[in-house]
């Protein structure tokens, strides 16, 4: 009870909020460090993944991938960039962030062009589109509602992990709670619950809004045949 | 006779960091082979407790899914929302009432494991074929045996498939449990990051978790391949 109690009101204290390290300021921080993330992961991954896609080879080692990343932690990786010769501060956080956004872009990515029928493609290449042409204007808009999936898992993916950040005084929303669990949880308690329930709801509302970019990024064309996607291509690929 | 500038050159030349701080260093290992093996332990039993407890909890809510198709939604949404909450969210959550005990690691892992379980048992529900469940049904069948001996079996890949993910996901974020004391592995990496940023601890640490995790999975390939002999004969 005292602890719910605590936690509403140090959100209520306008300080915490305002504060060069209040909310206000994480939150930013956290956007903007997760921003950066998603755009290095897509600059690399959709590139490759695309073109892995259209020659149809490298299936085996998306899926590889894939799996492999899973089994490294995040802290570690966020531990281990900044002591390289990144040194600390954001481009480390940022690059690790990056590393753990690519395998599900990539992997959607690679699936959107290969999914693609290859009756249409045949038709594509019937009325005499060169592999350049059929990549433009066939392959990549039937490929696009997997690669807004992959944005948004990997988006709200990131979103999650910056939070991981904080272990090594990284910044973000997760510097919150890690300064509550520093106070110990009778004093910190309240502070600690705080910064878990906004990192929750930043996330869900992020997940929320990237569904409605998502639901955009449908063509007109494809939006009435209701074609059911897997929800994540990163766990359909599985073995 | 050495200028200013070229002595000071040499000595930026000579000072390497890492001689003194090596990412990989054979003295550690030997002195501290008691502790990489406490926490090795210590991950791989929140590991294992995290899967069988959401396994048990994922399979009958996927069953559950499956059979009456209304429950399919909410079932699907709920373990969505709780795997879209970031695992330190969770664990803040979750550290106020439950303490600083491996209890309160326990419980975020649980939730984490069970998306992913239920998903890919519902996927391998959904593909037992249809002409398979009429069949049984037309053999009078009744709805526990049909479950027991045609679709479980069915199904089973997706479920080993599901238990793969989970495990090695699991393995991964166990570290993340340090925020409350218990992250086995993860308690050295971050400890080592923090006691002078010593690399020989953060990277054995490191190597033993993705270890464990491809150790784990290696273990339920074998299973599942002892489970379903027949699987593994119509895919080879």
């Amino acid at each position: 009870m005292s602890i719910i109690h605590d936690s509403i009101l140090w959100l209520n204290d306008p300080l915490n909020w305002t504060n060069p390290d209040g909310i206000l300021a994480r939150t930013g921080e956290h956007l903007w460090i997760s921003a950066a993330a998603v755009g290095l992961g897509c600059a690399v991954a959709w590139p490759v993944g695309v073109w892995l896609g259209h020659v149809g080879r490298g299936g085996t080692a998306v899926v590889t991938m894939t799996n492999l990343s899973r089994a490294v932690p995040t802290v570690a990786l966020l531990t281990i960039l900044p002591l390289t010769v990144l040194g600390f501060g954001p481009p480390a956080i940022i690059l690790a962030l990056a590393l753990f956004a690519i395998p599900p872009l990539l992997a959607n990515a690679y699936l959107g062009v290969r999914e693609v029928d290859p009756q249409v493609r045949d038709a594509g290449r019937g009325m005499g589109l060169s592999g350049w042409q059929l990549l433009r204007s066939v392959e990549l808009p039937l490929a696009v509602p997997y690669l807004a999936n992959g944005l948004r898992i990997a988006a709200v993916q990131v979103l999650a992990t910056a939070t991981l950040a904080a272990f090594v005084n990284g910044g973000g929303l997760g510097m919150i709670i890690s300064r509550g669990f520093g106070l110990g949880l009778n004093a910190g308690g309240g502070q600690v619950l705080a910064g878990g329930l906004l990192v929750a709801l930043l996330c869900l509302l992020a997940d929320g809004a990237l569904a409605l970019v998502e639901r955009a990024a449908l063509p007109k064309a494809l939006r009435r045949t209701s074609r059911r996607l897997p929800h994540s291509a990163a766990d359909a690929v599985a073995p | 006779m050495p200028s200013k500038v070229s002595a000071i050159v040499s000595a930026w030349a000579a000072y390497d960091p890492d001689v003194d701080n090596p990412w990989f260093s054979w003295d550690y290992l030997r002195q501290n082979t008691g502790t990489l093996l406490a926490a090795l332990r210590e991950h791989l039993l929140l590991t294992l407790a995290a899967v069988a407890v959401a396994a048990v909890l994922a399979i009958p809510l996927a069953v559950l899914a499956h059979r009456i198709g209304s429950l399919t939604g909410p079932i699907l949404g709920v373990t969505g929302v709780l795997y879209t909450i970031p695992s330190l969210a969770l664990f803040a959550m979750l550290a106020p009432f439950t303490g600083l005990r491996p209890v309160t690691v326990l419980i975020g892992l649980v939730l984490y494991a069970l998306l992913t379980i239920v998903r890919n048992t519902l996927t391998g529900l959904r593909q037992v074929p249809a002409e398979v469940v009429d069949s049984a049904r037309g053999m009078g069948y009744g709805p526990a045996a049909l479950l027991w001996r045609i679709e479980l079996p069915l199904a089973l890949p997706g479920v080993m498939t599901g238990l793969r993910i989970a495990t090695v996901s699991t393995v991964a974020l166990v570290t993340v449990g340090e925020l409350v004391g218990f992250g086995g592995l993860g308690n050295l990496i971050i400890g080592g990051f923090n006691s002078n940023f010593y690399r020989a601890q953060i990277m054995a640490a490191t190597l033993a978790c993705i270890g464990l995790a491809l150790a784990l999975d290696l273990a339920l390939v074998l299973l599942s391949r002892a489970v379903m002999p027949w699987h593994r004969r119509r895919t080879a």
